[in-house]
């Protein structure tokens, strides 16, 4: 029997997560409190590098699966 | 002070590797780096190693800030990659990456254009022979693609140095700015190895087909050496800043779909060059300060990462994602060194990547550019997501795909260890990388708002990427490849192959072939009739001699030709013969 690894375990991942999302909640309050200094307006409203960060990872991942991918996939042998 | 150029140090240094064995080879291989490090740091601002040529002088030792900032990390990553490939047996492969590696310090203090331009061709050729030394059919072909473009590209540049010696009655390499022809060819020769868009697909193409250790030096010198003359030609162009925006941007969605994580790392690659291009187009003190700093982090970075997908195919022969995951287990040093260059690449406070890259787009915030702004945040979150988050996952955990190896030899965990190090200690330390930059730095990356924002940036865009991936919407791996520009050179020229043999051919054929064999044959027929008695005596006898000779070297040839090249090779140079030749007229 081979040891058990860290995320073998499913009570590990689940901690992992937990551990994660209370980092971003700690991270939008951090946020209020901290002094800025925008280059742009838009920059200093509470919390824009959030959902800035979350709205473009779900933009790029589904223009890459439903406009690039169906363009160019092709066969792995297609060049041969 | 050793009076000899660094490209000489590597270039000559290497032609001796081949003799020597065992410990001591070792022991010169990680010599030869040091030697011309410890060159570099006597260096002093100035022009050294003049050369009279043809009544031209060649500058081998053009020495300022900027010069010398990209001399220390070219000499410092050619020691790591030595660690790294130290176990590695073919001599051919240390000779051509320290020849390599010379030519990438012979760019950098070249002082005039035909000597940045004669060590621009040994930095192709002999990264093609690193291509080429991954010895598989495919590596074979790409290396093959990789020198055509570059040969190409080289073209380019000739062209452009020409005109700027016909315009200007001056060889010097100094600050160019876009006016004239010839600055555009010029322009268009570095972009070619900078992987302008449209440009790249010799990246993503060639890179992943080298060997292990192959890529590790591919990814540091051809692309950073571009920069550097960029730098040093073009500084303040906007056409760039454009250009790099635009770099920054198109590669994140190949990333997201491409299996071979070499490849994704590629693009990665792209993306860091494209700020640092960026940076040199904005053309402030602090946009260039950015370039430099960035390129130190990326080469330090991007080699980690390189060396870390490095070690996973030594060990296990895969490199694409739906053959790995779970690799933790059995490799958890080469796991944790690669999530180090994942963090740093991701610019993660306290890595390389924070105090760098951050300092670029702050110059285009400064400067009030937004849509340069926005799109710098957006490949900043596209950068995270592939590189810092992609690649660590699915080759160290994802599912587990029942892989069990154990970690590289000593020395790659070496190497890799030092970089890591390098990585962190640029991060914690920033104020040593800011002292070599080319103008005094005025920056400071750890205020309040900076940290929180990318970390708000980061793990916002983590928490989409898990969100994704639970809900099933994330893109599965799937085996296949992606089609890139180099679709055009790589079918299109087929088509055009093929308009040229049927519907010309046949055209051709028919109405010029008959007038032409009734006109032109039928009496030649007549004379090389009379001329044969004598051919067949006399000069048989020795042309017999020399074909045994060309037979005989041509089965040498045909083991390193290899399907159609030369067709490709063919149209090619053609067309850049024509697109010169056009240029010409036009110029009148």
């Amino acid at each position: 029997m081979e040891k058990k690894h860290f995320f073998d375990k499913p009570g590990n991942l689940k901690k992992f997560l937990k551990v994660f999302f209370a980092s971003l909640i700690v991270l939008i309050v951090i946020d209020l409190f901290v002094p800025k200094h925008p280059y742009f307006a838009i920059g200093g409203y509470p919390s824009f590098y959030a959902t800035f960060g979350f709205v473009a990872c779900v933009v790029l991942v589904l223009a890459a699966r439903y406009i690039l991918r169906p363009l160019v996939k092709r066969k792995e042998d297609y060049y041969d | 002070m050793i009076d000899i150029p660094p490209a000489a140090i590597f270039i000559m240094g290497a032609l001796l590797i081949p003799f020597l064995r065992g410990g001591l080879k070792s022991a010169y291989m990680l010599m030869l780096p040091v030697i011309a490090f410890i060159c570099l740091l006597n260096m002093h601002e100035g022009t050294y190693w003049v050369v009279k040529f043809l009544g031209y002088d060649l500058i081998f030792g053009r020495v300022d800030k900027l010069s010398l900032a990209f001399g220390y990390i070219f000499a410092l990553v050619s020691f790591l990659a030595a660690i790294y490939s130290l176990k590695v047996k073919e001599n051919g492969h240390h000779v051509a990456g320290f020849i390599y590696a010379g030519g990438a310090q012979g760019v950098v203090f070249a002082g005039d254009f035909l000597t940045l331009f004669l060590f621009w061709e040994i930095m192709a050729f002999s990264a093609a022979y690193l291509i080429w030394s991954g010895k598989t059919r495919t590596s074979i072909v790409a290396g093959f693609r990789y020198l055509l473009v570059h040969i190409a590209g080289g073209l380019f540049l000739l062209a452009g140095i020409i005109m700027h010696y016909h315009d200007t009655g001056s060889l010097t390499f100094s600050y160019l700015g876009l006016s004239g022809t010839a600055s555009y060819l010029i322009l268009l020769g570095f972009g070619i190895n900078a992987a302008f868009p449209v440009l790249h697909s010799w990246l993503p193409d060639a890179y992943p087909e080298s060997t292990f250790s192959g890529t590790v030096l591919l990814s540091a010198f051809t692309t950073k050496s571009a920069v550097y003359v960029l730098a040093r030609g073009f500084p303040g162009t906007e056409m760039l800043i454009w250009i790099g925006a635009a770099m920054t941007v198109f590669p994140i969605f190949y990333a997201v779909i491409e299996n071979n994580l070499r490849r994704v790392l590629s693009y990665s690659l792209i993306i860091s060059v494209g700020f640092m291009v960026t940076g040199i187009g904005i053309g402030t003190a602090l946009s260039i300060n950015g370039t430099v700093a960035h390129a130190y982090a990326s080469i330090l970075y991007i080699v980690l990462l390189f060396m870390s997908l490095g070690a996973v195919l030594h060990q296990t022969g895969k490199i694409n994602a739906t053959d790995l995951g779970g690799l933790y287990k059995t490799m958890p040093l080469t796991t944790i060194f690669c999530i180090i260059g994942a963090a740093s690449i991701s610019g993660f406070p306290l890595t390389s990547g924070f105090v760098s890259k951050s300092m670029i787009i702050s110059a285009s915030g400064i400067e009030g550019m937004v849509i340069i702004w926005f799109a710098l945040l957006f490949a900043s979150v596209g950068v995270f997501h592939h590189s810092g988050i992609k690649i660590p996952f699915f080759a160290f955990f994802s599912h587990d795909s029942g892989i069990r190896t154990k970690e590289p030899p000593f020395n790659m965990l070496l190497a890799m260890g030092i970089t890591a190090f390098l990585c962190i200690f640029i991060g914690v330390f920033p104020g040593f990388l800011y002292s070599i930059l080319p103008y005094p730095v005025d920056y400071e990356p750890y205020t309040g708002a900076h940290v929180i924002d990318q970390l708000q940036l980061l793990f916002f865009s983590a928490l989409a990427f898990t969100l994704l991936m639970l809900s099933g919407i994330y893109p599965a791996e799937i085996r296949a490849i992606n089609l890139d520009t180099d679709w055009f050179y790589r079918k299109g020229a087929k088509t055009f192959l093929w308009i040229v043999n049927k519907p010309v051919a046949s055209f051709e054929y028919k109405i010029v072939g008959e007038a032409y064999e009734l006109m032109v044959i039928k009496p030649m027929m007549k004379i090389a009739g009379m001329l044969q008695s004598f051919d067949a005596k006399a000069v048989d006898g020795s042309v017999n001699g020399i074909g045994r000779l060309t037979v005989a070297w041509s089965a040498v040839m045909r083991i390193i030709q290899n399907g159609k090249v030369h067709d490709y090779a063919f149209i090619m140079s053609a067309g850049i013969c024509v697109v010169i030749a056009l240029i010409l007229l036009v110029r009148g």
